[in-house]
């Protein structure tokens, strides 16, 4: 079950013509895929495209009407390879994944897929994630284009072009044969706005036709001399010439401002707002679109169109091009297609950009402005006052501001069960010394963040333990890797598990399962404890490694119990047994679980139900704001409290109404022995009769001796 | 060339807000309003995995299409070209103008005064919370117009989420060209807790409209009330008396703080041990001039003494989960209503030490030097116990420890600690005469021992370590402000790295 429902975003797929469609940036391109005629779609989830695969999941009955086959991949590899389809057959179909991420896995599958070559048209959506808020290294989309030759596409960042852009790459695509990449940038899949829908499109080819009708061509089948004879001279002398063709004639890019123009400028289509307030702030543009500067806007970044560059320079002085991220590939481009041409126009680019970092407006302000300077000055004219912070920024009281602002790096969440295998590791930690850690990708990576600091290195998705393998000699410790259960599923029962099984490594695996893939918004993987329909769950993990020839294997079904975790771990790390000693740490992801059980939980007590709550508090009375429990869990919900006792100098510990009562806290303060301050407060609504009667019993019993004290007890009032 | 008038400006909102904060909701309801205005609005936000707890910025631009053409808006805020800045967080309003968002030309600041503190402010073993008064002090720099009070208890007062104490307080600020009921539609279009939400909104657009910000606090004011004369118990009345007469006024606040500490920990006789000790060293303090000195030596000591008399031992925490005012506490806290019941576990972990410290001195000591018997201790006793304090047997249980109180100083643990208490005030005032604010850090070092169990060995350990610099600082005229610094450093972290740190610095020039 994923993070949230997608009911009602459901809704918005069954659109029809004329309709205005209202929403987000990924899920306009989910409605694109159904008006576009698409057969099957694959995928794997993360940000920023989780959304489009968790609104086709919910999307059963509009899918199965249209004849759409959808499934959530194991991998990005496994959505590439589902590509495959496409190449003997006029099937349409589309994957999707976070990219460079998810491209390098997929990496394998795109290069056989390129060189087959397509007849059905091939999508495949990559959620750009680069800039602020990116969780993975900065790279680029376009390097694999290049190599592949595949086409890229990198729309205007409105819905209407995004839209527009699933739509003609799925005929680009069948127009040269070639898969088509589309990248969109994480503000643009998560941007708010409209465009007009079509009705959805049965596809005019179904996979059942496919599937009854098998076709074999040994052209399009990777193997040489095929692929050095036919397909990669298809490439250059067929493909190529087919997209430049369909790109020019069917106009997908775009010209915008005047026709002529000392100076102008090309850009990526991803960039176009950016530059049109750069421009408005500069005060030549205005906030619709109308520029003083013509621009070349490149909504198809790979492969360029020769004749359109060079037109868009040629009589011009210079040209700026503006082009996100490095290496600076189109600068590169368009610069020897200048040369090749003897055009003279001079081209700036990362000389007045910086080479790295996110193109915002108020970059690309400076830089426009810089470009000008140099090559048509006049253009600025009386140049209005931009914006700026620069006097605010400069100013002490604000500067001071730097001391005290925290910084907010992302954590586990209230009642995380990933938390307490963390503080077991502390324990064990305090006790055995520090370890080699090689962490992995997922929520257990915030484990590295305060206030655990426990993790070394991350070298991708399921690679935790397989990044450990080096260490793998006899020493007075082990390395501990750590791998989830959406890493252990998308490769690492092989690629970790089975290569510590295979070469007889000595470390420690620990598998944390919270039942989904939870960082990625709670989609259900193969060992998922709930039932679902449309697909097979509750596949051990424990079995599987197992079965893979694991021999120290220890399932714990409940990571609160932080003493038993830190107990198993140690013996883990001390057990003369050889291979790896594998931990199985189980419990699920409370939000989750919470989305689940809160609203049963209500409906419960509304319908008068006798049901317990537990919720943990902290007695400030014995509380001495040492914080050592902060130290070791880290919820949100445990928080801190100044008090107006005097005799106090430091802030209490404070569990706030967030607490979901999953009692780390306490197990920790127990396990670690630190102070008897945390209670769980069990609260009984609608109590039984017999609840009432005990309540009095007992009430009567303290009642009275905490009443025959307080009459005794001498103080001040 | 083509002139371009660019008189149109989109109105540009940006929304900081924490992870599960609703920052999203917030921006959806400016969204549906705008547009249910007939305005273009458009925003984005960069989610990923600053959804977990982390800070998030959601933007928002709007405009009203213009002769058929659709404005085209920007997917991130401009450095010093925002309109309104909404920050669901009192440090988030810091962070919107480190980051340049909030500019006195244009920006309007709606900001919560309430704090939800960051890792790195609770992790540190002291206190590590920011100051809110340095955003407070910025505001004046940065921002064109401030609306600032605590949305969060605003809203929780309305039984809402924050998001719409915000968006009422938007609404209230009168910075766009919307009407009260147009916010009010937006609100009801969204459809979930409704009535909730307007009633927090409509609050928060009284409280932005009557304009008189939050009085803010890094803390509350420690609560020092003058000592009462009397009281009508003879032997607190004598405590009294002799806080009046024996010591100057300005101790009399803090002695009695102290001394209501010492007669509920233990009994009267305890307190008026504390004045004998107090007023002992008020006699050296006033030799050693304490009187030009505002006598911060004893000051030091009414509040030190205290506390050290005061430590946590197992009497004390049975006393205190027993009462019944702890009881009701509870249930206030966790905010349990009319019939329902609540039951405390208490999560307790004694270990051989805890139940050692129990016995009579003599005894304690006897099992101390048995390092068989004491094993067998950590067997029979050493494990997480979870209490219930709300049945007979396990009241009865935490009743009976609470009543060794009678006997407790007889105890091996009050011997360790009057012996610890002993050799801490020696040197405090052996150094009285020549160094008068080292004397008077050495009281406040205290502060350093604090918790249980390994936190408390932590506590004294790190404590030892600052007094072991006092030597080097004996014949420095800022030797006190030097051990201050020492103490600051060893609240850092719980390692102690920073204090290690300071001493090599200390080490350095001494």
């Amino acid at each position: 079950m994923a993070e949230r429902s997608f009911a009602r975003e459901v809704e918005d797929l069954k659109l029809g013509e004329g309709d205005l469609f209202r929403g987000e940036g990924i899920l306009a391109i989910t409605k694109a895929l159904l008006q576009s005629g698409v057969s099957y779609v694959g995928g794997y989830q993360g940000s920023p495209i989780s959304h489009l695969m968790d609104v086709l999941a919910d999307a059963k009955p509009v899918l199965d009407e249209l004849g759409v086959h959808f499934e959530s991949s194991a991998s990005e590899a496994a959505a590439a390879a589902m590509l495959s389809a496409s190449v003997m057959y006029p099937l349409r179909g589309a994957v999707t994944w976070k990219s460079t991420a998810g491209t390098n896995v997929a990496c394998d599958a795109l290069t056989n897929l390129a060189s087959s070559g397509v007849k059905g048209g091939a999508l495949i959506i990559l959620g750009e994630d680069y800039g602020e808020g990116s969780s993975i290294p900065q790279e680029r989309s376009h390097a694999f284009a290049m190599k592949s030759q595949m086409w890229l596409l990198d729309p205007r960042p409105n819905l209407e072009s995004i839209v527009k852009s699933v739509e003609d790459g799925f005929e680009l695509s069948e127009a040269s044969n070639t898969p088509v990449m589309m990248q969109v940038r994480i503000r643009a899949c998560h941007v708010h706005g409209q465009f007009v829908a079509k009705d959805n499109k049965r596809p005019e080819f179904t996979i059942k036709e496919a599937l009854e009708n098998p076709v074999r061509d040994l052209d399009r089948i990777v193997l040489p001399p095929v692929s050095i004879t036919v397909h990669d001279r298809e490439k250059i002398e067929k493909r190529w010439p087919a997209a430049i063709d369909f790109i020019k004639s069917r106009k997908l890019n775009e010209w915008f401002g005047p026709d002529a123009g000392d100076v102008g400028i090309i850009l990526q289509g991803g960039m176009y707002n950016s530059v049109m307030r750069a421009l408005q702030l500069l005060g030549l543009a205005d906030a619709y679109g109308n520029t003083a500067i013509p621009l070349y806007v490149l909504n198809v970044t790979y492969p360029l169109i020769d004749d359109e560059v060079s037109a868009f320079c040629a009589g011009k002085r210079a040209v700026l091009m503006v082009e996100e991220g490095h290496p600076d590939y189109l600068e590169q481009a368009v610069n020897s297609i200048l040369r090749r041409r003897d055009i003279n126009t001079r081209l700036a680019g990362k000389g007045v950009l910086p080479i790295r970092g996110d193109y915002t407006a108020a970059v690309l302000m400076n830089g426009i402005q810089a470009f000008l300077e140099e090559h048509a000055v006049a253009l600025l004219g009386n140049r209005p006052p931009l914006p700026s912070a620069d006097a605010v920024l400069a100013d002490p009281k604000v500067k001071a501001l730097n001391a005290v602002v925290p910084a907010r790096p992302a954590g586990f969440c209230t009642g995380c069960p990933e938390r307490p295998i963390f503080a077991a590791m502390k324990l064990v930690e305090q006790e055995l010394g520090e370890h080699h850690v090689s962490a992995d990708i997922g929520c257990h990576l915030f484990s590295i963040l305060p206030p655990f600091n426990i993790g070394g290195s991350t070298m991708g998705y399921g690679l935790g333990p397989a990044s450990a393998s080096a260490f793998n000699v006899d020493a007075g410790k082990r390395a501990i890797s750590v791998m989830g259960d959406g890493g252990f599923w998308h490769n690492g029962l092989t690629t970790s598990v089975g290569n510590a099984v295979y070469n007889k490594h000595d470390g420690v695996i620990m598998v944390v399962d919270n039942y989904y893939s939870s960082a990625t918004g709670g989609q259900d993987i193969l060992s998922s404890r709930a039932d679902n329909p449309e697909r097979s769950t509750n596949n051990s993990i424990v079995k599987a490694v197992k079965g893979i020839g694991a021999k120290w294997v220890r399932q714990i079904d409940r990571t609160y119990d932080v003493a038993k975790m830190r107990d198993t771990l140690k013996e883990a790390l001390t057990s003369k047994e050889e291979g790896p000693k594998i931990i199985v740490a189980s419990s699920e992801c409370m939000l989750n679980r919470q989305r689940r059980e809160k609203p049963l939980f209500s409906k419960a007590v509304k319908s008068g139900q006798r049901m317990v709550r537990e919720r943990f508090g902290v007695d400030e009375d014995t509380c001495t704001g040492d914080h050592a429990c902060i130290r070791l869990s880290g919820c949100p919900s445990l928080s801190l409290k100044h008090t107006d006792d005097p005799l106090r100098d430091d802030p209490v510990v404070a569990i706030d109404n967030t607490c979901v009562g999953c009692g780390n806290c306490g197990e920790v303060s127990e396990a670690a022995v630190l102070c008897p301050s945390f209670y769980r407060a069990d609260i009984i609504y609608n109590p039984t009769r017999r609840d009432r009667f005990a309540a009095r019993l007992r009430n009567a019993v303290i009642g009275f001796l905490q009443r025959r004290r307080e009459a005794r007890r001498v103080v001040f009032g | 060339m083509t002139t371009i008038a660019a008189d149109d400006k989109p109105i540009s909102i940006a929304i900081l807000a924490m992870g599960g904060q609703g920052g999203g909701v917030l921006a959806d309801w400016v969204v549906a309003l705008a547009e249910a205005e007939g305005w273009v609005a458009q925003s984005t936000s960069v989610p990923g995995v600053a959804q977990r707890t982390g800070a998030t910025i959601y933007y928002v631009e709007m405009l009203k299409p213009k002769d058929g053409q659709m404005p085209v808006l920007s997917l991130m805020p401009t450095p010093g070209d925002v309109d309104v800045v909404l920050a669901a967080e009192f440090m988030e309003a810091g962070r919107s103008m480190l980051r340049g968002l909030v500019t006195p030309d244009k920006t309007t600041l709606i900001a919560s005064t309430h704090r939800s503190y960051a890792v790195g402010e609770k992790e540190v073993p002291g206190d590590g919370t920011g100051d809110p008064l340095a955003v407070a002090d910025a505001f004046g720099v940065a921002a064109r117009k401030t609306i600032v009070f605590d949305m969060q208890t605003l809203a929780e007062k309305n039984g809402s989420v924050i998001s719409s104490a915000m968006f009422g307080a938007l609404a209230g600020a009168n910075v766009l060209p919307f009407t009260r009921q147009a916010f009010e539609a937006a609100v009801r279009a969204g459809g979930k807790g409704v009535e909730a939400s307007l009633r927090a909104f409509g609050a928060a657009f009284d409280r932005a409209r009557d304009g008189t910000p939050d009085k803010l606090a890094r803390k509350p004011e420690k609560l020092l009330p003058d000592a009462p004369l009397s009281v009508g118990h003879p032997k607190l009345d004598r405590l009294l008396d002799r806080i009046h007469s024996e010591f100057p006024p300005v101790l009399a606040p803090m002695l009695y703080a102290g001394a209501k500490k010492l007669v509920d920990f233990q009994d009267p006789r305890y307190a008026e041990e504390y004045l004998d000790t107090a007023s002992r060293l008020l006699t050296l303090d006033r030799n050693a001039g304490g009187e030009t000195r505002n006598f911060g030596f004893s000051q030091e000591i009414a509040k030190y003494l205290a506390i050290a008399m005061a430590y946590d031992d197992v009497v004390r925490v049975a006393d205190l989960k027993t009462r019944a005012t702890r009881f009701e506490r509870v249930r206030k806290e966790i905010g349990a209503t009319g019939e329902q019941l609540v039951y405390t576990t208490e999560y307790m972990h004694p270990r051989a030490e805890e139940v050692v410290g129990t016995m009579p001195a003599s005894l304690g000591q006897f099992i101390e030097n048995r390092p068989a018997l004491l094993k067998l201790l950590e067997r029979l006793f050493s494990k997480g116990r979870r209490v219930r304090t709300g049945t007979v047997g396990w009241f009865l249980a935490l009743y009976a420890l609470s009543s060794l109180k009678p006997i407790r100083r007889t105890m091996l643990r009050h011997k360790r600690e009057m012996a610890h208490i002993a050799s801490w005030l020696e040197m405090a005032s052996s150094l009285l005469p020549a160094n008068y604010e080292l004397a008077s850090a050495v009281v406040g070092s205290r502060r350093l021992v604090k918790g249980y169990s390994d936190t408390h060995s932590r506590g004294q350990g790190k404590f030892d370590k600052v007094l072991s610099a006092v030597p080097l600082l004996k014949g420095r005229e800022d030797g006190g402000t030097w051990l201050k610094r020492l103490v600051q450093a060893a609240l850092q972290d719980e390692a102690g790295k920073s204090l290690d740190g300071a001493l090599a610095t200390v080490r350095s020039f001494a």
